[in-house]
């Protein structure tokens, strides 16, 4: 608990940056744009339009979508630019929308009046119709707060920092306290924003000066506090010297990058950073955009994914060979090394079953799939090995099901699905008694994890670079399987675990 | 003071006002009498340009007021109309104070002359100054607009139907009221009414129109004696059959 709430102040500050640059560009463009609809009603159907188009679509789809659309422009596509564009796009409708309702709902007597004194169109509107919509335009950025606060959780994926890192690596490592820390600082900030907002509403309308400032004063402190007025996602890559480490969405990336970060950060001074729960083909982009420095990958998926091979040698060393030359010529990046296991993709059922079976293969397998379910991660069913398994076995189930990896294992276990997309280094196969199942056909590439690097890394930071080639060869799959359970079942945090290894390292380095 | 010249509007094919001209002199109460439909708001209207003419010239104290920013115009000119439309997030003192502030005048001067206007429209300015509209009467919200529409010292008023939502008590001490005002500020006013009554009361001379034409102007008594057809007959009419009525009233109740 205590490990969590010492995460609360960057990860809250964060939070707070994301929601109230996105509000304050949000509100800048739509409350104008209302102005100007107000002026020209042809335009309104289709400005409208489009943006209730961006609202209906799911906001995790929104930030994912921006992730090439920024990478198409050259622009930085993961982090804090992605998150702000998606969240400023979602925050415009209701805005908007209370912009043109409230000035258009201004009794035409008062238009009258106005025009009757001496306005200008100017002075009507900033005298006349804005006060009396008023009301109407902050219940409009009230309801856009609460979204974009709700929202802001789900930029951590396209690696924005935010209170979605408690939630989303809450549940891969299966720590509810987090997931529980994370959800409450959401709901908090959001009803004190929108408590906030409504008391400078009052405060201007009625007039209560004190009560306007401090709400205007608490605001504007906040965003002071966050340091809300800088903008990092534009800053110049390289302008920091803070190396920085990717993870994707399980637990034993949280691990690895924890130990890549603890690794460097020993050995060289350098300060570190670490971006955790990309999707799997963002931090790959990211790595290729030298907006991260290191993360860990696996030979399969490179082979498989972004080599689009669709054969498997016989040798591991081939691939691996293959993949460090693809990545050189192709992208300039780095093969630093491998960590000594491997995390396959494997078929995985109840032990109790696959005995009663016989089930010992997927070629066993295949001959009882027809009666059968499979659960497997959001990307497996997409995946190039997915499709190799079904051709090369023929192997047809009834029904398959697509799920978050921490609750699959649960799910297998259960019954509630009768085989799963496992990964072979999970700790929870032993722990669930579950059997995998033999590639007896050879169709799933071998998956070494190996660490890569940017281009960037290898030619600012050779010293680091020569730390990470140390760990080559270092985790064994029976030290990953026990690092991963003591995360997932143990309750230990993957920054613990990370650094009793390090530790164990230094002391093994000693020892020799 | 306000001269109208052979003024038309036409709207998508319907004529409002056809070929319209008449002369308001300096210091005259001038009524727009006529229905619904007759063009009468639509003349005032074209004074102040909130509505633009199709064809013809309307001067202002000699001036064309088709060369002169509808804004600024608009400040030289009161304007008071039937649904009053005080700035509801504004209290009686700002309502009033709109045009001085638009003209730029000073702090001080604003605050002397809200005062002195809301003594004019009898409204006492301690209590009177800081409400809202919401918190007056229908009768206290027409004042407060008579007196924004004077603030700036205009020396023409426009007046569309401005008692017409009043109850009759209260609609009655208004026009005294206004009345006396129009002869102390020495205005010239061009108020519009449907009701034959009021026109009779308050103008100086009347205009009747009818379907975009006017019928006839002159004094209340030459319309009176002298209507120039059956439509200002009809109009004249009832007014005098009802003080008949009344008349022959009193003088039975008298003799009882």
């Amino acid at each position: 608990m205590n490990e969590q709430l010492a995460l609360l102040p960057q990860y809250l500050s964060a939070h707070l940056r994301l929601t109230l640059v996105a509000l304050a560009l949000g509100i800048g463009i739509s409350v104008p744009l209302g102005i100007v609809l107000t002026r020209n009603r042809r335009l309104e159907p289709t400005v409208i339009g489009v943006a209730s188009v961006i609202q209906t679509v799911p906001s995790l789809a929104l930030l994912a979508i921006m992730v090439p659309a920024l990478a198409a422009l050259g622009l930085a596509s993961i982090g804090y630019l992605p998150a702000i564009v998606a969240l400023t796009l979602y925050s415009i409708l209701p805005v908007l929308r209370n912009t043109v309702t409230g000035i258009y709902a201004v009794d035409p007597a008062l238009i009258e009046a106005a025009r009757g004194v001496g306005m200008t169109d100017a002075q009507m509107l900033c005298r006349v119709e804005l006060p009396i919509a008023l009301p109407v335009i902050v219940a409009g950025i009230r309801t856009a707060t609460v979204w974009t606060v709700g929202m802001a959780t789900l930029s951590t994926p396209v690696g924005a920092t935010s209170l979605g890192n408690y939630i989303f690596s809450g549940l891969q490592t299966r720590n509810y306290t987090a997931v529980l820390v994370g959800c409450i600082a959401a709901a908090g900030l959001a009803l004190a924003l929108d408590g906030l907002v409504r008391a400078l509403e009052i405060g201007v309308r009625q007039r209560r000066k004190v009560l306007a400032r401090t709400a205007m004063g608490a605001l504007a402190l906040i965003f002071l506090a966050t340091g809300a007025t800088a903008i990092p996602g534009i800053a110049q890559p390289g302008a920091h010297r803070t190396v920085v480490i990717g993870a994707k969405t399980f637990t034993e990336q949280y691990i690895l990058s924890a130990i890549l970060g603890d690794q460097i950060h020993r050995e060289t001074g350098l300060p570190i950073k670490l971006v955790q729960s990309l999707g799997s083909t963002v931090a790959f982009d990211a790595l290729r955009t030298g907006e991260i420095d290191a993360y860990v990958e696996y030979s399969g998926t490179i082979w498989a994914t972004l080599m689009k091979r669709t054969d498997v040698p016989e040798d591991r060393g081939e691939v691996l060979r293959a993949v460090g030359r693809w990545l050189s010529d192709e992208h300039a990046g780095v093969l630093v090394g491998a960590l000594g296991f491997e995390n396959t993709y494997a078929l995985a059922m109840r032990g109790s079953v696959a005995r009663s079976l016989g089930i010992r293969t997927i070629s066993d397998l295949a001959r009882h799939a027809s009666g059968m379910t499979i659960g497997g991660d959001y990307e497996f069913f997409q995946r190039a090995e997915w499709k190799a398994v079904k051709e090369r076995y023929g192997i047809a189930f009834a029904d398959q099901r697509s799920m978050d990896p921490s609750l699959m294992y649960q799910a297998v276990a259960n019954g509630d699905v009768d085989v799963i997309s496992a990964f072979s280094t999970d700790g929870r196969i032993a722990a669930f008694d579950l059997a995998v199942l033999d590639d007896d056909r050879h169709v799933i590439p071998p998956y070494d994890a190996i660490i890569l690097a940017s281009p960037r890394l290898a030619r600012e930071h050779p010293e680091a670079l020569a730390s990470l080639r140390a760990l080559t060869g270092t985790i064994t799959p029976d030290r990953m399987r026990a690092m991963n359970l003591a995360v997932d079942r143990g309750n230990r945090s993957p920054t613990e675990i990370a650094a009793t290894f390090i530790r164990s390292l230094g002391e093994a380095k000693r020892g020799q | 003071m306000i001269e109208i010249e052979s003024v038309t509007k036409r709207y998508d094919g319907a004529t409002a006002v056809a070929g319209l001209s008449l002369k308001v002199t300096a210091g005259e109460l001038f009524v727009l009498l006529g229905g619904s439909g007759s063009g009468k708001t639509t003349t005032l209207k074209m004074v102040n340009r909130l509505i633009e003419p199709t064809a013809g010239t309307i001067r202002v104290d000699g001036e064309n007021i088709a060369e002169t920013e509808p804004h600024l115009l608009r400040r030289r000119i009161g304007y008071v109309f039937q649904k009053v439309g005080l700035f509801p997030h504004m209290t009686v003192a700002e309502n009033v104070a709109v045009t001085p502030e638009l003209l730029g005048w000073a702090a001080d001067r604003i605050a002397a002359r809200v005062d002195e206007l809301l003594r004019l429209v009898e409204l006492d300015p301690a209590t009177m100054r800081d409400r809202r509209p919401s918190a007056l009467s229908g009768g206290q919200q027409q004042r407060v607009g008579v007196a924004r529409a004077l603030a700036a010292e205009p020396k023409v008023m426009l007046l569309d139907e401005p008692f017409a939502a009043l109850d009759p008590l209260t609609r009655d001490r208004l026009q005294r009221s206004f009345l006396a005002i129009v002869r102390q500020l020495h205005l010239t006013a061009m108020f519009v009414t449907h009701d034959m009554v009021e026109a009779l009361l308050l103008g100086d001379r009347i205009a009747v129109l009818n379907e975009g034409r006017l019928v006839q102007v002159g004094t209340p008594r030459e319309l009176l004696l002298h209507p120039a057809d059956d439509y200002v007959r009809q109009l004249v009419e009832t007014p005098t059959r009802h003080a008949g009525a009344i008349d022959r009233l009193l003088r039975t109740e008298g003799s009882r």
